[in-house]
């Protein structure tokens, strides 16, 4: 291919020289090039190397439908593999390289795979998993394993930098009354005509410039365009793909900020994800050409006829000298002529026998001709051709480009996105849009429109349809024809190669050839869904924009169908390929997701806290002394507890305010265990079901007043335990007056526990009194005030099986109220405690957490019956013991402990009996640490039958995951203080 | 995406809302049978169209509202609020 760049020609701004480099070689090009344009305008043919075969590959198209120039931008953790040069513009210090290649794309090794075509066939990756033939040697997935890492290597594309992205990227959300997509003449002419009307409008263009196919017109002038929607108020949006639509006129749209850009301001954002919420959606996205499958179509030299329009008018690049065009269809004579006007020698082989066309004759025209085959192998030679009518070689023309056009393929992506099936047009060879009922309209060649003026009309007509489905009008309005060529287009979708192997391809990207699709329909996967998987036909990047129609076609034929009996694939949002990076936005590192933290956060750090992730919170995690590590940490401090007292903070608990003359009926029904006699001043200990018996959550609720409580939840079940009881006053019980209101984030709460604790809080409240054994037995609940005049609830609760409480003030006193217990519990060398020793003591006392309560529980296998009331009906009470919830062999939360007890063992050990160690055994541990109590590790777990069955025999642990396993004997889950003598105390 | 009416809020976009269930279930009363309520909350309806459900302005007002919507194109017809009370609230002030 031999490529110049031309004086007269082009948009670009010929005073701006930018220098980019191609394989670590300097060029230069201009600013308004693209990557390819300018690779072209230096005569750089080959710029890929294809997926399976490994062959030379250059530049197909000036778009999005570019399966052949995929490129690497930039280095290093900027590097961003499988660029379309087509849409790259370039910039000063552009670093570009070819990809799948070694060691260039000039010359690479692994080009042998073009001669070893049959293994590579369509399938061929899955038949790895069958075996080697004749005697399927290695059947089964070791072979394919042993392949799989060659495969990959050798098929493929460029690759991931594998650094963090050093780039930001944003989220960004807008409303409008109709947004554009696309800025051709009918988008255009819908958006000025939307403005006139005072709609509110957002046009949206994936191009740089406004104008879509114009810019391949060379009197086109965009900036007069712009700057007249502009004044209309239309919102335009370039360098911004539409890349999916979604329900309810929701458009999903990709900005381009700064890829454009040589050094960016790191201060904005790389690219912008937005969701645009509309009234109506006119849809304008033209349509793409399509090339021809004949034999060794994919040299470098080939390209779609448009394209070489775009370069030419657009690029000031004439792509080629001799040049060959191969159509089917009208479209291409304006091109074939201008590029003849700009010095090459042209020569139009047209499918067609009879028909007329006006031309100036600077070129030739062979009625009746059909592209057969070229020959070159890094550029092209020379091209055979075949009379139409009679295939097989009948001359060969020397040339050094040829250029396709086997109809176009209208751009009804976006509406497949919302489940309408396109419909086959036999006059226009082509799927055209089927009606919605949605707010969206196609107008320009996104509908079959072949010339402008009827573009334009469209335009008008689909912004008339927008008024009137909204409402704002009632105005008739006619869409012109599909169609608009004055000779129809006579379809063309393979010249047959008459020798046995060809390479005809019909989708670029994945070298899926007519030979491909062949295969598929012979082993059978003849659905277009199938095909589609079985030959990877209409896959990665490109998704088919240029290969789809040819690969139906072929499937048709070999069915003896036509094309719309075989269907077509469901194209699914992107439209083009979006980063992650823009998909995750702002939602990265630390801020993947929202942080919790606790008014007395700050607090617990600066007293040496090491924090641990609860849910989105960050709680206490344990509190170390010089080099203690967390083993030693915490059995200190669970000690420290049992001994004298120790601080730990507990605002992490749900809390909920339950108020209104029903709140008791309320509480009654919701708990298992009665609540209608619970006396103001106590608390008590409840357990929640859900509506099929198995425990929901378990809490306390303190008795406030007549009228109110204070409900606390566990820290994972929060949110759902709010939301459900608003469900219930909401929709099933709407008589009761209940109100309620979750204060969880209005209170700091502390947990106080231990011998010494009540001797603390005497030294902390203004009334000693207060918080006796008498005024505040156990459950006893009180509101008063802390030293300093700070309002505070306090219960008498103990999770720890210590004597213990709760306090509870506003959260801003939590700094204060962490101050004053500190104080005084130091006088008693008293300890703070994290959420580790927390585990250790209650696991100690057999008290269940979010561990054991996993939504498969019920209250009997909690071993908490007493809980469910037999006077009373609550939610989940007829439920409880339905069909397998009341077998013999329940899993039964039991204690563990290991039968040397020198031994250790882990959550999630499976329990098993001695000679049948295999599967889900008959149990499994849920939580454990080391017992400072007892001096010996001690697990809390389920087992079938329960301690009953188990309590004499030895039982296994087995950890497969670690390559573990220990004797174990089970134990009551009550493992110290089984009557409750401390928390009485 | 789908768009909800919230009767107090305006219209938000679905991820403001939690999904509840059926809407046109009748809960029996807590001592029925556990036949009542296994037919209660095991046995479903699976509609093509328009079916009646409930959705949680979980992070807006908190309304529980009933949504009429279609599980094929997820068009949605009515929105109001659960509790007939709300529903009152919500008539008198348009």
């Amino acid at each position: 291919m031999k490529t110049r760049r031309l004086d007269n020609y082009g948009k670009i701004n010929r005073d701006k020289i930018l220098s980019f480099s191609w394989d670590k070689k300097n060029y230069k090009g201009f600013e308004g090039d693209t990557l390819a344009s300018a690779l072209l305008a230096n005569n750089i043919g080959i710029v890929g190397r294809s997926f399976k075969y490994h062959r030379p590959r250059g530049i197909f198209s000036s778009g999005v439908e570019e399966s052949g120039a995929l490129v690497t931008i930039g280095s290093k953790d900027r590097r961003d593999p499988n660029v379309r040069a087509t849409t790259q513009e370039l910039y000063n210090g552009l670093e570009a390289s070819g990809q799948n290649a070694f060691p260039n794309v000039n010359f690479d090794l692994a080009g042998i795979n073009n001669y070893l075509g049959r293994f590579f066939a369509a399938g061929f990756y899955y038949k790895t998993f069958m075996g080697i033939p004749p005697f399927e040697w290695g059947r089964g997935t070791a072979i394919w394993m042993f392949f799989e890492k060659f495969i990959r290597k050798a098929a493929g594309m460029g690759s991931a930098s594998g650094l963090p992205d050093p780039d930001s990227y944003e989220h960004a959300h807008d409303f409008c009354d109709l947004i554009v997509v696309g800025s051709g003449p009918s988008g255009v002419a819908a958006a000025i005509e939307a403005a006139e009307k005072k709609l509110d409008v957002i046009l949206v263009e994936q191009d740089s410039l406004v104008g879509g196919d114009q810019l391949a017109e060379n009197d086109f002038d965009n900036s007069q365009t712009k700057n007249q929607l502009e004044n209309l108020g239309i919102k335009i949006m370039t360098r911004t793909t539409a890349f999916g639509l979604y329900d309810n006129c929701v458009v999903g749209l990709l900005e381009r900020v700064t890829d454009h850009i040589s050094s960016p301001n790191l201060n904005i954002p790389r690219q912008r994800f937005w969701t645009i919420r509309a009234k109506h959606i006119i849809v304008g996205a033209g349509a793409i050409e399509r090339h021809i499958a004949f034999n060794n179509n994919d040299i470098p030299g080939v390209m779609t006829v448009n394209a070489s329009k775009h370069y030419l008018n657009r690029y000031g690049v004439l792509s080629g000298k001799r040049i060959v065009i191969a159509t089917n269809n009208d479209s291409v004579y304006e091109t074939a002529q201008q590029l003849s006007e700009a010095g090459a020698n042209v020569t139009v082989l047209d499918s067609r026998i009879n028909f007329e066309i006006k031309t100036n004759k600077s070129f030739e025209i062979r009625k009746g001709y059909v592209p057969y085959n070229i020959n070159g192998s890094k550029k092209i030679d020379s091209l055979d051709i075949s009379k139409s009518e009679n295939i097989n070689k009948s001359e060969t023309i020397n040339c050094d480009q040829v250029l396709l056009s086997g109809g176009w393929s209208p751009a009804v992506h976006l509406l497949s996105h919302r489940g309408i099936r396109p419909k086959w047009d036999y006059s226009n060879a082509c799927f055209l849009p089927s009606d919605t009922k949605e707010n969206i309209t196609l107008v320009g060649s996104a509908r079959g429109l072949w010339n402008k003026n009827d573009c334009i009309a469209s335009g008008i007509a689909g912004t008339t349809d927008a008024l009137n489905r909204l409402g704002i009008s009632k105005t008739n309005y006619f869409f012109p024809k599909p169609g608009g060529w004055k000779n129809p287009i006579q379809p063309l979708y393979e010249v047959k190669y008459k020798k046995s192997r060809s390479k005809s391809f019909v989708d670029y990207q994945h070298d899926v050839t007519t030979d491909d699709v062949r295969l598929a329909h012979r082993e059978g996967f003849i659905s277009v869904e199938h095909l589609k998987r079985y030959t990877t036909l209409g896959m990665a990047n490109d998704q088919g924009k240029m290969g789809n129609i040819i690969g139906l076609s072929l499937m048709a034929e070999l069915l003896n169908k036509e094309i719309p009996e075989v269907g077509t694939t469901v194209f699914r949002p992107p439209y083009t390929p979006v980063s992650i990076g823009a998909l995750s936005g702002r939602n990265v590192g630390k801020h993947f997701r929202p942080l919790r933290v606790t008014p007395m956060h700050q607090w617990n750090i600066d007293h040496g806290a090491k924090m641990i992730e609860v849910g989105l919170y960050q709680r206490p995690w344990y509190y170390p002394k010089e080099n203690e590590t967390l083993n030693d940490s915490y059995i200190r401090e669970a000690s420290t507890v049992r001994k004298t007292v120790g601080i730990c903070d507990v605002t992490s608990l749900g809390k909920i305010a339950i108020q209104g003359p029903d709140s008791t009926e309320f509480l009654n029904r919701i708990y298992s265990n009665g609540f209608s006699k619970l006396q103001v001043g106590k608390a008590r200990y409840g357990i929640m079901l859900r509506d099929d018996g198995i425990v929901m959550d378990d809490g306390t609720s303190w008795r406030l007043a007549e009228n109110e409580y204070f409900m606390t939840t566990s820290t994972s079940e929060a949110a759902k335990v709010m939301s459900w009881l608003e469900e219930l006053l909401q929709t099933r019980w709407t008589d009761l007056n209940v109100n309620v209101t979750s204060v969880s984030e209005q209170w700091a709460g502390v947990s106080v526990a231990g011998p010494k604790s009540r001797e603390v809080l005497n030294n902390c409240v203004d009334d000693s009194l207060d918080v006796s054994n008498n005024n505040l037995p156990f459950m006893g609940v009180t509101s008063t005030f802390l030293k300093g005049n700070i309002p505070c609830r306090i219960a008498r609760i103990s999770f720890s099986g210590e004597l213990a409480f709760e306090v509870y003030v506003k959260s801003d006193f939590a700094n204060t109220m962490m101050d004053l217990l500190w104080e005084n519990a130091k006088k008693y060398d008293g300890c703070l405690y994290g959420l580790e020793a927390l585990g250790t003591l209650r696991v100690e006392k057999g008290h269940v957490t979010a561990a054991e309560l996993d939504g498969r529980v019920t209250i009997d296998d909690a071993g908490l019956s007493k809980m469910a009331s037999t006077k009373k009906s609550y939610i989940g009470s007829a439920m409880r013991k339905r069909g397998v919830l009341k077998n013999n062999d329940r899993e039964i939360l039991v204690g563990f402990f290991p039968t040397n007890l020198k031994e250790t063992f882990n959550a999630g050990t499976i329990v098993c009996e001695k000679n049948n160690i295999k599967g889900q055994g008959i149990g499994r541990i849920t939580s454990v640490t080391y017992s400072p109590e007892l001096g010996h590790w001690i697990g809390l777990g389920f087992v079938k039958g329960g301690l009953d069955k188990w309590k004499d025999t030895n039982l296994v642990g087995a950890d497969p995951v670690r390559n573990k396993q220990m004797n174990l004997k089970v134990v009551s889950p009550h493992m110290i203080d089984p009557k409750g003598e401390r928390m009485y105390a | 995406m789908i768009r909800i009416n919230c009767p107090y809020c305006g219209e938000r976009d679905h991820s403001e809302f939690s999904y509840g269930g059926d809407a046109t279930i009748n809960y029996p009363s807590l001592d029925a049978s556990e036949k009542e309520w296994t037919e209660a909350i095991f046995f479903r309806k699976n509609i093509k169209g328009f079916q009646f459900e409930t959705w949680h302005h979980s992070n807006g007002c908190r309304m529980w509202l009933v949504v009429e919507r279609s599980t094929v194109t997820h068009e949605i017809k009515s929105v109001k609020p659960c509790h007939p009370n709300l529903q009152k609230v919500v008539e008198n002030n348009k």
